[in-house]
């Protein structure tokens, strides 16, 4: 654990650099937290899985798999691939301010 | 008379009704237990079918000759829970109603979650080992197979026993050295993990294990479908990785029940407390095994270690009194890995599987992340002490708890 400066916010992340504190994030971090990983612009389509992996891990303490992103969100997962690439579960939680979600045991 | 009602008589299904007969006294307690099939299948067995050690009428024995008496079994097929009445609804029509549930119906492969899987190329060039007739099957073509690309992929976790998958490369590696043909055979592994493994350090050992049996490592892999006209197996970031025999994992899920019944989360694995089981939101539900979305692996051991918390729990929760034990994560998982050889790994909700001996501290007989023939021996032996001791519930010499001492702690912190 440590703290780092982003977009002059001093928040808290892990080696990993994901944040570790809900609600030291905010729109402008997300949006500097993708240019971060390469994504430049975030659309209303972005907005849309970001906003649904924070409510739903305001509920219950977990970040979501895709297959929830998915099925309760309502997003395919072949447009998270695309709006997300590679690695759509990882870049997502990054950019909401999540924990990175578990490895499957 | 109270009832207590289970749904499936699998490990977690007959291990608990078979321990809970002996607490409950028969004159304030039924215990009954309905499921779809009238055999039970020794799971682990279904590894080694594929490659001739085991034939299918050893892994199978009639349900009724494993739940002791006082136990009434009931072969049909849930079709809904209905908490708010506190009354399950069968395939048939039947209603059953209970005081206390306990849903153990498992986590099963679905190949129709995956495109292509569910094809005219399945049992031709898709297989899987996670059914005794995917199993079965695959032996038959593996028996005359010649050569070529095999591909064994994971297309989603969680599975059960997520092990298997690598013990089934490991035991391919073997097979085709021992029948002379390994250098015409490639042999890849595809994962949707970042590794080997889940956990960091077991991840590197086995990743290891791989490379020095030249088994071609493909991780983050998210399967979209098998493309079986033109034997590619495709990602969705567009990734194609051909194969002559694909050996697929599906989707692991839950029975559709759970999800009629409002119980799942989406893969209809049961919503409950990982240390007590206790289903969210209802007072007299728990999950047992498979069934339940804990945060630990999927596997008969961990079914053993949590009903063996489960049982004493149970009884106070039914006197009205807090449950006092609570359940740690316990997995122990034998890896076979060819060769007369075999594996063991130990962890918890909190440790990672780490080096060192088991059970007994410093002694063993079984070595932690390391190969042995002991390892392998405990693994083939299991068999034997599942349907003995584990399955109607008698005691092992060891506890649901797991135990740090003996293992090499420090290799945690720098992996
Ligand atoms: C290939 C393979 C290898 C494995 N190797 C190992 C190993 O080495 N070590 C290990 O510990 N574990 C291993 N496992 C895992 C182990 O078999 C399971 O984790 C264990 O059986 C789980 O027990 P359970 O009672 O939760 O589910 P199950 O034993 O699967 O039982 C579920 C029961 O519910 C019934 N059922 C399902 N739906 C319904 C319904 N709608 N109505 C009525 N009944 C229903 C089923 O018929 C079944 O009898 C392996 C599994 C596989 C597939």
């Amino acid at each position: 654990m440590s703290t780092t400066t982003i977009a002059g916010h001093s928040v808290n992340v892990n080696d990993e650099g994901f944040m570790t504190e809900y609600d030291e994030w905010n729109e402008d971090l997300g949006r500097e937290l993708a240019s971060m990983i390469g994504i430049d612009e975030l659309t209303a389509e972005h907005w849309e899985a970001i906003n649904f992996l924070r409510g739903d891990f305001a509920e219950r303490s977990e970040t979501p798999t895709l297959r929830r992103v998915t099925k309760v969100g309502g997003i395919p997962t072949k447009q998270l691939f695309v709006l997300f690439p590679k690695k759509p579960a990882k870049k997502m939680a990054y950019v909401a301010g999540l924990p990175k979600p578990k490895g499957c045991v | 008379m109270r009832q207590l009602l289970v749904l499936g008589a699998g490990t977690a299904g007959t291990i608990a009704v078979n321990k809970l007969r002996r607490r409950l006294p028969d004159d304030e307690w039924t215990i009954t237990v309905v499921d779809s099939k009238p055999e039970h299948h020794y799971q682990p067995g279904y590894l080694f079918i594929p490659f001739g050690t085991y034939q299918p009428d050893e892994v199978i024995k009639p349900k009724a000759q494993l739940i002791t008496n006082g136990v009434d079994l009931i072969i049909g097929e849930v079709d809904v829970v209905k908490p708010d009445e506190s009354i399950v609804v069968l395939v048939d029509g039947a209603e059953l109603s209970y005081d206390q549930l306990i849903i153990a119906t498992g986590t099963h492969p679905r190949l129709d979650q995956t495109e292509g899987l569910d094809s005219r190329h399945y049992g031709e060039t898709i297989h899987d080992f996670y059914t005794l007739d995917g199993a079965t099957r695959l032996a038959e073509v593996l028996d005359g197979w010649k050569g070529g690309r095999l591909v064994v992929n994971i297309v989603e976790m969680p599975i059960k026993c997520p092990v298997a998958a690598l013990e089934f490369m490991f035991l391919a590696d073997a097979f085709f050295k021992e029948r002379g043909i390994r250098d015409k055979v490639e042999l890849t592994y595809v994962t949707p993990l970042d590794g080997a493994f889940t956990k960091p350090l077991a991840a590197g050992y086995l990743g290891d294990m791989l490379d020095r049996r030249q088994i071609a490592l493909e991780t983050d892999f998210m399967t979209m479908e098998a493309d079986g006209d033109r034997k590619m197996l495709v990602s969705y970031d567009e990734r194609e990785i051909p194969y002559d025999l694909l050996v697929t994992v599906p989707v692991n899920m839950g029975a559709d029940f759970v999800d009629r019944s409002g119980l799942g989360d989406e893969l209809n694995h049961v919503e409950v407390d990982r240390h007590t089981f206790l289903s969210d939101g209802h007072d007299n539900i728990f999950a047992l095994g498979d069934a339940a979305n804990l945060p630990t692996s999927k596997a008969g051991s961990v079914a053993h270690f949590a009903v063996d918390v489960f049982v004493d729990n149970f009884v106070q929760h039914i006197k009205g009194l807090p449950m006092t034990g609570s359940f740690d994560g316990h997995a122990n998982c034998f890896i076979e890995t060819g060769n007369g050889k075999g594996m063991l790994i130990d962890f918890n909700y909190d440790v990672e599987p780490l080096p060192g001996k088991y059970p007994l501290p410093g002694i063993g007989p079984f070595s932690l992340l390391k190969e042995t023939p002991a390892n392998h021996w405990g693994k083939r032996g299991f068999k034997w002490t599942y349907w003995n001791v584990l399955l109607p519930g008698r005691h092992l010499p060891f506890g649901p708890d797991m135990s740090t001492k003996g293992k090499r702690m420090q290799e945690m912190a720098s992996s």
